[in-house]
């Protein structure tokens, strides 16, 4: 192998291994990078991208292989290194510190100084042109980091590698809690840091995404380089075959099922955190569409029927008997399930076992005399995660431990446990894979087959449009338009969903 | 497939690591030649074991607890009051066994108290127990009018003593009581429903909510069992002092966490066990009493159950770290 790159490179990395235990994590993995170019990473959940990222950031170091930054041998021995040497990674988790301010986090670690003092002046300064810099003068250098929106946040963390003066930028999925106007100005913000001759790393699950911002792509499959290109010269199909390994026959599976009665009804329901009162109603067998952007109001619509929101007015009819008011422990008995959009932080309790994390609602079949079968427990969770394919090492596996893929798909397997007949699923397929996708797609069929009706909350329309019967989109905390699925394209969706007002 | 191989020694590790603490703790004192006659004697570990009642019984509440996510700080008063509450009770005429009822009962409303104001107040339950510590501190001085309460010797008395009769029972009741109580609260812990909610609501709160855990509940009875067991132990330290002294177990509160955070309990919830703590608990008393019989200071006791403590929640956090 030649070990002179050409130096016009800005960032090499050759023959990368590395191994937990076991596993490995990457084999033999090549990677380049132009000044000025944006390069998605693409794969599975598992396949080595966030490994690379970690070794080339500093964080991890490679077993083997080489990597040379502008020409000069590169090998970060922790993350404070790789930072200095111009490697900057901004995590889905933001690394900011919520009480300090604006041009504190900024200048975190290298504040400048005076005789020994803080040089707040400078600080101001610095911070002030790193947000013009970004395009974001509306952000304010003494605003508490705290009182900030999501995405000003992340302009914040960007803003913070430009003052740093990076030359290689990795965004890990940055836009999958940002709102569709925040993604618009972040992917105006890439095009000039671009210009800027800043190379970029770009994450993510969106291909439509990877589309409008990417020159060029990697794909990883199973720690190991399956194919690279131009984003211009390859199609989706392509793309998505060197991520499965095969060609996937179909994004959408439909299962066909039928649609019968009315079963629940909302009412003019407002709870304490919707900003208007909500009607709606879901049919047995329906799989019922909640289209808008985040923080439409969706999330609090279905947490207010749960009852994690108390509901202020209006009124939930469940199979023509009124569903009162109560906690979540009163609606499980009536057979609503919720999915959270939050799998880490309320969606599963991490530290404890699949068993018991699918067991969790409702512990009601493993129980006799008053105690738990634990035997029992093992067997009913290892059923339910073998009809949800979970791939683990056993029941008492601890659930952190599980992919994210297989991680919702226990959050899943709850919801079939306890026999929930009426399903909120907000963000279901959320930071997974395109094949866990899949798998939930059918397992919703599935679901609605067997007569249980499904609300899907979801901010990707296309897998709305492909999965539902029925889709209402939220506007600005109302629901503002309801149609068949049919009657509903991609345009007309993005259209309500942002404008308030669908076009035909 | 191959990550069950790598977990299972590692797994077993966890669950050893304080029995082989508590092992080399006797094994050093029973090499040690000042005290090796002596200290595998079973007199004294009778007397070992008794020692330990108080903080086992308060270790078994704080276990809970602290598998639940929480920390009670009041244990300590909650005991000294529970005691002078016994004694009171004693000395006024009451039967023994009203006496004993009164005194787990005061634990009881201590403990139902912090669970109230905890999940009422939605506030901090580092911050209300260390309010109720005070009260409960305070309290007990109160009623004792700020001396020891006497009593006369009742059969509560026996509960604690050094020679049990007969002599086949071979430990003090309350040795025994502690043994019943271990297992019950092991089995709660891992065979009821109850004891899931209790992991869950440590794991993930948010989590136990959705899954329709009705997590007020669970803290306030988290409490309470944490206070009935205060309140048992102060009947305990009544019965082996014969007075209610209201300056009793200053700072045991501090103990009893130790133990509990020795056996494997996590002080950010969902982790811990009734045998870990148990095994805590055992470790402190036998160097206690090793050191007490190799005629070391109180001093030298202190720094190295101060060590001790550190060294096991280091090993955990390895333990965890290399697991992830």
């Amino acid at each position: 192998m030649n070990s002179t790159p050409d130096r016009d490179c800005l960032l090499i990395a050759r023959g990368v291994e590395k191994s937990f235990g076991a596993t490995k994590a990457l084999e033999g993995v090549d990677f380049r990078l132009e000044r000025g170019e944006v390069r998605a990473l693409l794969g599975e959940n598992g396949a080595g991208k966030s490994t690379l990222v970690k070794i080339l950031s500093g964080a991890l170091k490679a077993d083997a292989g080489r990597m040379f930054l502008e020409g000069k041998p590169y090998s970060p021995g922790s993350p404070l290194e790789g930072l200095a040497s111009g490697i900057s990674v901004v995590y889905q988790e933001l690394s900011l510190a919520p009480h300090l301010t604006v041009a504190e986090n900024i200048l975190l670690g290298r504040e400048p100084r005076r005789g020994g003092f803080l040089d707040l002046p400078k600080i101001k300064a610095v911070a002030r042109e790193a947000l013009d810099a970004v395009n974001h003068p509306e952000i304010m250098p003494e605003d508490r980091v705290g009182s900030l929106g999501i995405g000003a946040r992340q302009v914040v963390e960007i803003a913070r590698a430009l003052a740093n003066e990076s030359k290689v930028l990795i965004l890990d999925e940055p836009t999958s809690s940002l709102t569709a106007e925040d993604s618009a100005r972040l992917f105006d913000l890439i095009l000039r840091l671009k210009s800027r001759g800043v190379g970029i790393i770009y994450i993510s699950h969106f291909l439509e995404e990877v589309g409008k911002t990417a020159d060029s792509f990697t794909v990883f499959r199973d720690g190991r380089n399956s194919g690279s290109g131009k984003l211009l010269e390859t199609g989706f199909e392509e793309i998505i075959r060197l991520m499965v390994g095969r060609e996937v026959s179909e994004l959408f599976p439909r299962v066909p099922h039928d649609i019968g009665e009315e079963i629940l009804v909302a009412s003019e329901l407002k709870g304490r955190k919707m900003a208007a009162p909500v009607s709606l109603n879901l049919k047995r067998g329906e799989i019922l569409g909640v289209a808008g952007l985040v923080g439409s109001g969706r999330t609090e619509f279905l947490r207010t029927i749960f009852g994690l929101d108390p509901a202020v007015v209006g009124l939930v009819e469940l199979k023509g008997s009124k569903l009162s008011p109560g906690t979540p422990w009163a609606k499980i008995r009536r057979g609503v399930g919720l999915l959270s959009e939050d799998r880490q932080r309320e969606g599963l309790a991490p530290s404890m076992s699949v068993a018991d994390n699918i067991l969790l609602s409702d512990f009601s079949p493993c129980r006799r005399h008053g105690f738990l079968s634990l035997k029992k427990q093992s067997a009913r969770a290892a059923e339910l995660s073998a009809f949800m394919s979970i791939r683990y090492a056993g029941p008492g596996q601890r659930t952190k431990e599980l992919s994210g893929g297989n991680q919702q798909k226990v959050a899943l397997a709850r919801l079939l446990n306890q026999d929930a007949s009426i399903l909120l699923l907000d963000e279901p397929t959320r930071g997974i894979d395109v094949l866990s996708k899949t798998h939930v797609y059918r397992w919703m069929g599935e679901m609605a087959r067997r007569g249980k009706s499904l609300v899907f909350v979801s901010s990707y329309f296309p897998e709305l449009l492909g999965v539902c019967d029925r889709i209402v989109v939220f506007f600005r905390g109302s629901l503002i338009e309801e149609r068949e699925c049919r009657r509903w394209d991609i345009e007309s969706l993005t259209a309500a969903a942002t404008l308030g007002r669908a076009e035909n | 497939m191959n990550k069950t191989k790598e977990n299972g020694p590692r797994k077993l590790l966890a669950v050893l690591g304080p029995f082989i603490g508590l092992g080399l703790v006797i094994l050093i004192f029973s090499l040690v030649p000042e005290v090796r006659d002596r200290f595998l004697r079973p007199a004294n570990l009778m007397s070992v074991a008794t020692q330990s009642v108080i903080v086992a019984l308060g270790a078994l509440g704080m276990t809970v607890v602290i598998i639940s996510g929480g920390i009670d700080l009041s244990a300590a008063s909650n005991i000294a009051l529970s005691s002078v509450m016994a004694a009171y009770a004693v000395n006024v005429g009451l039967s023994p066994l009203l006496a004993v009822f009164l005194g787990v009962l005061t634990g009881g409303v201590i403990g139902l108290a912090n669970g109230y104001l905890i999940t009422g107040l939605n506030l901090m339950p580092f911050i209300v127990t260390l309010g109720t510590m005070g009260i409960a501190r305070g309290a007990a001085k109160w009623i004792a009018g700020n001396q020891k309460i006497d009593a006369p010797l009742t059969w509560v008395n026996e509960l604690m003593t050094r020679s049990p009769r007969p002599s086949w029972v071979l430990a003090a009741p309350g040795v025994w009581i502690v043994v019943l109580l271990a297992v019950v609260m092991g089995v709660i812990l891992k065979y009821t429903v109850f004891g899931r909610h209790v992991f869950a609501l440590g794991s993930n709160e948010a989590a136990a909510r959705l899954c329709g855990v009705r997590t007020g509940r669970v803290k306030i009875a988290v409490y309470v069992i944490g206070g009935l067991f205060c309140g048992l132990s102060g009947v305990m330290e009544f019965s082996r002092l014969t007075v209610g002294d209201p300056t009793v177990a200053i700072g045991l509160e501090l103990d009893i966490i130790a133990a509990v955070v020795i056996g494997g309990g996590s002080l950010s919830g969902g982790e811990g066990g009734i045998l870990g703590s148990m095994v805590g608990v055992l470790i402190m008393s036998f160097l206690r009493n090793g050191c007490t019989m190799m005629g070391w200071q109180n001093f030298i006791q202190e720094i190295i159950i101060g060590a001790i403590i550190i060294t096991a929640v280091t090993l955990d956090r390895l333990r965890h770290s290399s697991a992830a």
